[in-house]
């Protein structure tokens, strides 16, 4: 089998089947640019849960004057203190502790909430003390908390991966209904190579069986054939790739990134790792397609 | 060459077997009409000889290979060893008269060097060498059918199968063909041509099978359609 033989046929096989190759070509990019988004996204999950799980703390909040828990019997004693401090300095998991007084607490309030009307409102007292604690994993959140929650002194645990959860479970259900559009889409992509190849495949029986009796081997046959889908494969594969790359110049690095200066954006090498998986699932998708299609409609 | 050993063929939505008992040898050289009604068995036998079917019982030979258990794999290279012409030429209507024959040295991974020494020696051969890039929509159906048999014969095979390959074509366009089959013929190509053509067979003088319900009824040398010779 030459190349420039298998070359001719793949030329004439895709502009005679003009329609259906551009059909084909805009599927693989609609799909590939839908697992690439919900890549994307994935990886921009993974970095922004490794950028902010390290700086999340877990707080204990000590008894005040007006504390109802049950470990409370009026504010914390310097006693309470002093033990709840050894116990977390017990803890494994435990990498930092941070004591926060009230007014503490206060100064920082008041920087945030600076010129607001709550301010008003808000005495020191309001303010709990508390043990800022840094873990050397967030998971191991239960462990802390179980350890300290009837601690005498401890009024309550608050544990701000929660709150960073929540968020993440958000951008989760995206990325799942982009991967859910785009697994949708890839069917409907196999689907059409099933279609083209069997167009294709019934258009050329006069050369296939011709080729069949003078003894082509039946790869060479149904090469030219996948050869055809691969390359519909190709650009629309290449499409895609051109609208990820665009989305991250265009939209994440001139729009996002310096408009949400405190979320860390997926980088350049994390968008290109996912390129090489773009052309993986575009070209050995429709391939796959186009042999088991073609097993069936060119029988050797 | 060819060995029939007891052959049977039933297609699974008929009553009565395609084929039925056949015992038939043909030596290399040889030159073998295939005579009989239409539906007589002379396409399932040829049909056998190509594996595009496997006999019910019995044993096809060709060239001293088994053809019912040569693997699917093996069987392109399996038919390089023989040609085949149709009644329908087979011809493909976009490619020129050069490009038709050239097409069954490329599928076969023949290099361009070889087809451009090749191909005007077959045309010659077939008497088309004016008429190389030519369509075949404007060649008549003689001509037609030298391109296929040009086509069928330029890897050079053991083994010439014809399918009525006069069966579109007048009488005196017929001859040209068959004289063509006989000039292959004598290069030492075994040939096995099925036909209806009483005038062809008879003046050609060469060896007759003749099939009727699936079953050989006269093998002669040098014989003719329809006389017995005894």
């Amino acid at each position: 089998m030459r190349f420039s033989f298998v070359s001719k046929e793949v030329g004439n096989g895709l502009r005679r089947n003009f329609t259906m190759t551009v059909a084909l070509i805009v599927s693989v990019a609609v799909s590939l640019s839908l697992v690439g988004a919900a890549l994307l996204m994935s990886a921009q999950v993974d970095r922004m849960k490794g950028y902010w799980y390290d700086k999340i703390e877990v707080s204990i909040f000590l008894c005040g004057n007006t504390s109802v828990a049950f470990t409370c019997t009026g504010a914390v004693t310097a006693e309470q203190r002093t033990n709840i401090e050894t116990v977390l300095g017990s803890l494994e998991s435990v990498q930092e502790i941070f004591y926060e007084s009230s007014a503490d607490a206060y100064a920082q309030f008041k920087e945030q909430f600076a010129g607001s009307a709550i301010l008003a409102n808000i005495s020191p007292d309001a303010l709990p003390e508390s043990f800022r604690v840094k873990l050397d994993n967030p998971e191991n959140f239960e462990k802390v908390a179980g350890a300290l929650q009837s601690v005498q002194g401890v009024e309550s645990i608050q544990d701000q991966r929660q709150l960073l959860d929540r968020f993440f479970q958000i951008l989760k259900g995206l990325q799942s209904f982009a991967l859910a559009i785009a697994l949708a889409m890839l069917f409907v992509t196999v689907l059409l190579v099933m279609n083209t190849v069997r167009v294709a495949a019934f258009a050329r029986r006069r050369e296939t069986s011709i080729m069949r009796s003078v003894g082509a081997s039946n790869m060479s046959i149904r090469l030219p054939f996948i050869l055809e889908a691969a390359v519909a494969a190709i650009i629309g594969s290449t499409l895609a790739t051109a609208g990820i790359l665009a989305s991250k110049y265009w939209l994440i690095d001139a729009k996002l990134a310096p408009n949400l200066t405190f979320i860390p954006f997926v980088t350049w090498s994390e968008v290109l790792a996912i390129v090489p998986m773009l052309y993986l699932v575009g070209v050995g998708t429709t391939v796959l397609a186009a042999s088991i299609t073609l097993r069936r409609y060119l029988k050797g | 060459m060819i060995n029939f050993d007891n052959v049977s063929k039933q297609y699974k939505n008929s009553n009565t077997p395609a084929l039925d008992g056949i015992n038939l040898s043909i030596e290399q050289g040889d030159f073998v009409f295939l005579v009989g009604q239409s539906g007589s068995g002379k396409s399932s036998l040829l049909r056998l000889l190509l594996k595009e079917e496997k006999p019910t019982s019995g044993t096809v030979t060709v060239d001293g290979i088994n053809v019912a258990k040569l693997p699917n794999r093996k069987v392109p290279a399996f038919r390089r060893t023989m040609g085949i012409v149709f009644q329908d030429f087979r011809l493909l209507p976009g490619k020129t008269v050069f490009d038709n024959v050239a097409f069954g040295m490329e599928v076969i991974g023949k290099s361009k060097k070889e087809i451009q020494q090749r191909i005007p020696a077959i045309l010659e051969l077939v008497g088309l060498e004016e008429k190389a890039h030519r369509l075949p929509s404007e060649l008549s159906g003689g001509e037609q059918q030298r391109v296929a048999l040009a086509r069928a014969f330029v890897n050079k095979p053991k083994l010439l199968l014809a399918d009525e390959p006069t069966g579109n074509l007048d009488p005196s366009t017929s001859v040209g063909i068959m004289k063509l089959l006989d000039r292959i013929n004598r290069t030492g190509t075994t040939i096995v041509m099925a036909t209806h053509d009483v005038a062809i067979v008879d003046q050609m003088r060469k060896r007759i099978v003749q099939m009727e319900n699936g079953k050989i009824i006269r093998d002669q040398e040098r014989g003719m359609y329809g006389h017995t010779g005894q």
